[in-house]
């Protein structure tokens, strides 16, 4: 009965964002199209940066076990970088974007802000980079077979499904973050996110000790989230109202 | 990005991260979490099915495979917890060679709560020896019926393999596999003993190890179904087709004109209960090759080529499966379509499982029901004096089988159907069989006693020459004095001798180790991928096998001549005037290597080998369900595979995610009301 793995997987890893998607992305075209160009983007970057590491390791002895390692913590941090360069890329591009919005638009408003457009982008590099981690695990589930006959850990697969969760996420931020950053040209902040997705991706190397790795994810995620919420204009007084279902007049709903 | 998957080959981003354990990137074959939960079991040889024009025998496992939990079962005793105690069900057995006999296979045939076996093989053999084979081998289709000799028909006179079970002819449901390899073996035993094992009386406790088996079988019920659909099948075009004939390529060798040739004959090939499994020593590979060296030793004498009559020597393919490769020659000869004629053999005289001899005495059988017939009687007797006459000052003695024993399951049985034609068979047993490994996998080189001092190297094996050899050397320096007098041959005959180094060089190249210097010399270039290195006689469907091209290149580097001519001339023979092509065939063999080099020196032999096909004539009739001619088919299938693995309890696969997921989703509620309201 894998089909239980295979479903509580997928929708430990994909239901936050699926959930995410459809109730704030999907209701709008415009969103939708900035959704699927970020994916785009993280896709593009994985592909530069999986080139130089495979043309790496084709040119390195393949019995060097050290030093095969150290080409995939190489690898690892290079894509890393290289995903953050996309992200400055992807934001000077919608930047250009808003621009033309403006100018289509009949009050001389964009239709879309960037914060939105930051959000959006972050999802869509997280989708993306949820996908690649976690399809080929999916598929294996199916089979009759469960992690452990070589001595790896049964929670393999739960382990995976909840990192690739919290990565969604950490995306998610990291897009308002980095966005937030480049336009108020705080280069702390992206600083800080490069830092940050470096840790996460860093942490993954603890593994199978998987308290080394999805414990400072998710507190890394708790501080991410709270940071950007707090940059989009939340504060305690709004999660307060928020809690109590409470409507405010003049506060910004967070995420607006 | 701190995580990386995908299938290598396919993409460049190769293992996982996650692991302190690591897999070379470079090297990588396959998808590297298949490989974190799968282990493949690559040595491993199936039990696949056949069909004849009744029945189905063998294994078949479901589309998808078969999977259980591994229990290894060494003793008696552990049966029961597979049959009745084990809490989980179904059990996958890894069965220890000892026990791979009829009655704990019918037991496990029986129950449901067995999903595949495993049978390790045991080494040393099974010393009270082991016969999946039939008691009564190719009863029915040989000469013994109930017309004619009914006290002889089905082994009532005497039952030619007392330790056959019948385990190869009996049909089973489920998946059976041989493990050849015992490390492979152990790597199993081993992921058992780690979680399987029963822990103080309760059951052990989940991940548990399992296998894994596929060899779904697309054919059924009988070969009359079987081409039936297939012929529905093929004419629609609509599928592949399911089923493959049994056949081969018989060899005769005639020289020059076919007058009144005596002809020598035997079987090349084996079964065992599984797949391609044949090493066949003692049934098989003894005796042609003591034939082949007869062939070496009579084409060596002086005025071979005055003798009155022509010998031909013959092997046949696919005996085991009710006389496929005799019975088709002989029905050639009826209708034409062979050179020779039943009517035009003089004498008949074939070789059955000859090395294991006791105390040197090789027994000449014959048919007690047409030397009823006084002129058989008369040529009978002329033929079993000559071959006694042929053993003196030879380590052979040849004794008499006598008027109460039938014939022994033999080729010269078909041929007696036809015509009562005189002949004798060879062998080393006179009733029951010395085989105690009759048609199975034991049927090793240590069941002839072949023996091979340690540490030599392959070249000083295949050079050195056993007990065994020299023992068959014998039996062929009898064999061919006496055809050298059957065919009328007046000399002196102490000058016909076979050579020992030859016999041994055929026994190491087709019982131990076919890829060898002496093989690949003899050969043509193009074909020379057909020497694998564990050397199989099953006579299989793809035709010719590796056994048929092999003893036909040695009984043409045996028997024919090398000629000089060029390459061009060598594969185009009819361009040159004097090749006699309608006589001769030519053979472009690559030769052996040249000192020093990697180059070889080839050259053109000229030899009188011919293959001709051997199948049954029940399908050139399109009898499917024939009781007079074989009717044996193999199933076709898609894949064949083994792998083992862990399975994670029910509880733990349903119950986690679900709990998770209901965590999940109970946050999206919320987030969906809050949103909405």
């Amino acid at each position: 009965m894998t089909l239980a793995v295979f479903f509580g997987c997928t929708f430990i890893a994909f239901g936050p964002a699926l959930g995410l998607f459809v109730f704030t992305i999907a209701r709008d075209p415009l969103r939708i199209i900035i959704l699927i160009a970020g994916a785009f983007f993280w896709l593009v970057s994985l592909l530069l940066s999986s080139l130089i590491w495979f043309i790496a390791v084709k040119a390195s002895d393949p019995r060097d076990e050290p030093l095969q390692k150290g080409l995939l913590i190489f690898g690892v941090m290079f894509s890393v970088l290289l995903q953050e360069a996309f992200r400055f890329l992807y934001y000077k591009l919608l930047r250009k974007a808003i621009e033309g919005l403006v100018a289509l638009s009949e009050d001389g408003c964009s239709p879309i802000s960037i914060q939105q457009m930051a959000y959006v982008a972050g999802v869509g590099f997280g989708l993306m980079s949820g996908a690649f981690s976690m399809i080929n695990l999916l598929a294996d589930t199916l089979g009759p077979g469960t992690v452990g006959i070589h001595g790896d850990s049964q929670l393999y697969f739960l382990t995976s499904a909840f990192m690739t969760m919290v990565l969604i996420f950490l995306h998610t931020f990291w897009g308002i973050l980095f966005f937030h950053g480049c336009e108020h040209r705080r280069w702390w902040e992206i600083t800080a996110v490069v830092v940050m997705h470096l840790a996460v991706s860093g942490s993954t190397f603890c593994n199978p000790l998987y308290v080394g790795s999805l414990v400072p994810s998710y507190l890394l995620m708790a501080t991410a989230a709270a940071w950007a919420y707090l940059l989009s204009g939340g504060s305690a007084q709004n999660l307060w109202r928020f809690l109590l279902c409470l409507r405010s007049g003049p506060s910004p709903q967070p995420g607006s | 990005q701190s995580r990386v998957g995908g299938r290598c080959g396919q993409s460049p981003v190769c293992p996982s991260l996650r692991r302190g354990c690591f897999f070379p990137p470079g090297s990588c074959q396959g998808n590297s979490v298949e490989r974190k939960i799968y282990i493949p079991l690559n040595k491993t040889a199936p039990c696949v099915r056949l069909l004849n024009a009744t029945h189905q025998i063998g294994c078949q496992s479901s589309i998808s495979g078969d999977t259980g939990v591994i229990h290894v079962v060494e003793k008696e005793e552990d049966l029961n917890w597979v049959l009745a105690d084990g809490p989980h069900p179904p059990y996958m057995i890894l069965l220890d060679g000892n026990l791979f006999n009829r009655r704990v296979m019918l037991q496990l045939k029986g129950t449901s709560r067995v999903s595949g076996l495993a049978v390790a093989i045991a080494k040393p053999s099974p010393p009270q020896g082991f016969s999946p084979g039939l008691k009564c081998p190719n009863d029915g289709f040989g000469v013994y019926s109930k017309d004619y000799g009914p006290q002889f028909a089905h082994c009532n006179n005497t039952v030619w393999n007392p330790l056959g079970s019948g385990l190869s002819y009996e049909d089973f449901d489920f998946p059976i596999f041989l493990l050849e390899d015992a490390n492979e073996t152990q790597v199993i035993k081993q992921c058992y003993q780690d979680h399987n094992v029963p822990r103080d009386g309760s059951g052990p406790e989940y991940p548990l190890c399992a296998m894994q088996l596929f060899s779904h079988m697309h054919a059924v019920t009988s070969t009359v179904t079987c081409m039936r659909r297939s012929s529905l099948q093929s004419t629609f075009s609509i599928n592949p087709e399911v089923i493959d004939l049994l056949s081969q390529y018989s060899i005769p060798l005639s020289a020059c004109a076919f007058l009144t040739p005596p002809v020598h004959a035997l079987q090349i090939d084996s079964h065992s209960f599984f797949w391609n499994i044949a090493p066949g020593a003692e049934s098989a590979v003894s005796s042609f090759v003591t034939h082949l060296a007869a062939a070496e030793a009579l084409h060596k004498a002086s005025d071979v080529h005055l003798l009155q009559r022509n010998i031909m020597f013959t092997f046949f393919q696919g005996e085991t499966f009710d006389y496929i490769g005799s019975s088709r020659m002989v029905y050639d000869m009826e209708k034409d379509k062979f050179p020779l004629r039943l009517d035009n053999i003089h004498s008949f005289v074939e070789m059955n499982q000859v090395a294991l001899r006791n105390a040197s005495v090789l027994w000449m059988h014959t048919d007690p029901v047409s030397r009823l017939n006084k002129s058989v009687e008369v040529q009978v007797r002329i033929l079993l004096d000559i071959l006694s006459n042929s053993s003196v000052g030879a380590n052979v003695t040849l004794q008499e089988a006598g008027y109460s024993q039938p014939l022994p399951p033999s080729s010269f049985q078909r041929f007696l159907r036809a015509r009562h034609i005189p002949g004798v068979v060879l062998t080393d047993h006179r009733t029951a069989f010395q085989n105690r490994y009759y048609q199975s996998m034991y049927d090793t080189p240590e069941n002839i006693q072949m023996q091979y001092p340690e540490g030599l190297s392959p070249e000083e094996t295949l050079e050195y020459v056993t007990d065994t050899a020299k023992s068959l050397a014998e039996v062929a320096t009898v064999v061919a004095r006496a055809l050298y007098r059957l065919a009328g041959g007046a000399n002196n005959t102490s000058a016909i001798q076979a050579d020992p180094k030859t016999v041994s060089r055929m026994l190491y190249g087709f019982l131990i180790k076919m890829n060898n210097s002496w093989f690949q010399s003899i050969i043509k270039p193009d074909i020379k991928g057909i020497l694998g290195d564990v050397p199989q006689h099953y006579v299989a469907v793809s035709s010719p096998v590796n056994t048929t091209y092999l003893v036909q290149y040695v009984l043409a580097n045996l028997t024919g001549t090398v000629v000089n001519l060029t390459k061009e001339e060598c594969l185009n023979p009819e361009k040159t005037p004097s090749s006699e092509k309608e006589l001769y065939e030519y053979a472009w063999v690559q030769g052996s290597l040249e000192p020093n080099s990697t180059a070889r020196v080839p050259y053109c032999v000229r030899s009188t080998v011919r293959l001709s096909k051997a199948l049954s004539p029940a399908f050139e009739l399109r009898q499917w369900g024939s009781t007079e001619y074989s009717t044996w088919t193999e199933s076709r299938w898609k894949e064949i595979r083994a792998r083992i693995f862990l399975v994670a309890s029910k509880e733990l696969e349903i119950l986690v995610p679900w709990r998770c997921t209901r965590v999940v989703a109970a946050c999206e509620c919320l987030a969906a009301v809050q949103g909405l309201s």
